[in-house]
């Protein structure tokens, strides 16, 4: 049998869509088979929560009288970009201002959506027609006219098991690495998480519907480094950081309980990022793909001590497990992102389909296929 | 020998004369640590008490003459847990076995039983949750 997205949506509307999450449908999977699940199950929520660096926001300031051209803003401090206009501007996750490293960017967007006002201070060489040369003044989220999050590249397919083989600790966008490899850190909800649920991104393209930190926003085209070329396990799960989707959403509808500024040790600012996908059962292929289990999904494991080398491969289940032997030792396993916040988003958009609150939309441009990642050569 | 100890004193008692006393009679190298003084209402001093074992234990009995509550300090980890996101990160970190996340709920667990105050949860933690409690 098939099914449409129609279909669905029909459903869904009548409040009759039979909806589970990703966990959930891998525990079935158990005892039934594809066919059966398809037969049984119309949507399936996939969701993660984790550090998104390439993230951000953009907003714009409106003008004041006399207006001004910023060329150079800060926010609570932080240089933000001047080269969007005369009153735009764009938040990167990752912005930062060296006296104080520890709040940037992504701590603004969480401020801004938490309700609270932020110092904007911003020059300008002054012209004809925007005379001012500065303005200090406060801004929020109900001051300023559009506060859009856009992030380039976020929900990665899979990602790389970070531990260190070197004789000294280790501060990284992993979380810190203890020497001699005390400690591995993952960074994936694995059988939860949306790209590992439809590896080919038969359901996932620009336009498809999602929750975004607390809201409903949109995938709005290939997240950048997107990869199709990592190689598949036996299950045809990529394996290492693949695929990504960029997404946008409405920040004023957003809630930092699902968006939150952070800061990695000797690393930098970055953003926690909660985005739900929920993937329509068409066919049976993708009713297979859904009912993927941790222990069928592995991922690399990279040494940060040594270059960045790939050393070796686990899956999900044993991370999971806490620990798990690698070159005759038992390495003690930690996450990074969390998995219980990406339960709690599975379950609300679970809650929106059934409620009727959320319909499902086939992409409107499908993602890319074949492509691969270049390096940056010196001259 | 080196000593932290934890000096609670009443609205009523003096701490200046204290420490002086401390310093002059007792032959103490005093250092204050922290200092959480309440105009009015007395307050707290982490001091870290510098001599030998004998100077030290005479002073302890001095300040608890004058009228002041003494105890050697413990340092105490804390963390905001309603501010937390169960990422793990600092389970990761986590030497003792203190903070864990797993299965079934995967929220973090604390112990502080099992804490050794290495104090690598602070650094480790992305949202800073943690910090250092000079608790008696
Ligand atoms: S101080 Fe050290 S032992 Fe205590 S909770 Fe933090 S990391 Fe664990
Ligand atoms: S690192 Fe911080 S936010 Fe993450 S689980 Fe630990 S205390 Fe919670």
């Amino acid at each position: 049998m098939t099914r449409s997205y129609e279909e669905i949506n029909e459903k869904i509307r009548k409040g009759k869509a039979v909806v589970l999450t990703a966990e959930q449908v891998s525990e079935m999977a158990r005892t039934m088979s594809a066919k059966e699940i398809l037969e049984k199950v119309d949507v399936v929520t996939t969701a993660t929560f984790g550090a998104m660096c390439s993230s951000g926001a953009f907003l714009n300031f409106g003008h004041a009288n006399p207006p001004i051209r910023m060329e150079r803003i800060e926010l609570n401090g932080v240089p933000v970009s001047g080269g969007l206009a005369a009153v735009d501007t764009f938040v990167g996750a990752t912005d930062c201002n060296v006296q104080n490293p520890t709040y940037g960017g992504a701590h603004i967007i969480q401020d801004l959506i938490d309700g609270k006002e932020i110092t904007l201070e911003a020059w300008g060489k002054g012209t004809d027609c925007y005379p001012r040369k500065h303005i200090k003044t406060t801004i929020s989220l109900e001051t300023i006219n559009e506060a859009i999050l856009c992030n380039p590249r976020n929900a990665y397919q899979n990602y790389n098991v970070a531990l260190n083989t070197s004789d000294r600790t280790l501060y990284t966008y992993m979380g810190t690495l203890l020497p001699h490899m005390k400690n591995a850190s993952y960074s994936s909800a694995g059988e939860l998480s949306p790209l590992l649920n439809d590896p080919e991104c038969r359901t996932i393209g620009l336009g498809t519907r999602i929750f975004l930190a607390g809201t409903q926003g949109y995938v709005t085209w290939n997240g950048t480094q997107f990869n199709c070329s990592k190689p598949l396990n036996e299950n045809g799960v990529p394996m290492g950081n693949a695929r990504t989707i960029a997404v946008m959403g409405e920040m004023r509808e957003m809630s930092s309980e699902f968006l939150r500024g952070a800061y990695f040790e000797k690393y930098g600012v970055t953003m926690y990022v909660g985005i739900g996908v929920p993937i329509p059962l068409l066919d049976e292929d993708l009713a297979h793909r859904v009912s993927i289990r941790n222990s069928q999904i592995d991922t690399f494991i990279e040494d940060y001590g040594h270059e960045c080398d790939l050393i070796g491969k686990v899956n999900y289940e044993q991370l999971r497990s806490g620990e798990f032997e690698f070159m005759g030792k038992k390495i003690h396993t930690a996450p990074l992102s969390s998995l219980y916040k990406a339960r709690k988003i599975a379950a609300i958009l679970k809650e929106w389909i059934e409620k009727g609150q959320f319909e499902l939309t086939a992409p409107v441009r499908p993602m890319p296929t074949g492509t691969s990642l270049k390096g940056l050569k010196e001259i | 020998m080196v000593k932290k100890v934890v000096v609670s004193f009443p609205a009523d008692s003096a701490s200046r004369p204290l420490i002086y006393e401390l310093i002059k009679k007792y032959d103490i190298k005093v250092s204050i640590i922290k200092a959480d003084i309440d105009g009015g209402r007395g307050g707290k001093l982490v001091l870290e008490l510098d001599s030998d074992s004998d100077h030290i234990r005479q002073a302890v009995n001095f300040m608890k003459e004058s009228g002041v509550d003494v105890t050697p300090l413990e340092k105490k980890i804390s963390y905001d847990d309603t501010k937390c996101v169960s990422c793990g990160a600092c389970t990761s970190a986590c030497p003792s076995g203190a903070l864990s996340i797993s299965a079934p709920d995967w929220k973090l667990k604390f112990q502080p039983d099992k804490c050794v105050v290495c104090k690598l949860c602070i650094v480790s933690c992305p949202l800073k949750l943690f910090k250092i409690e000079f608790a008696d």
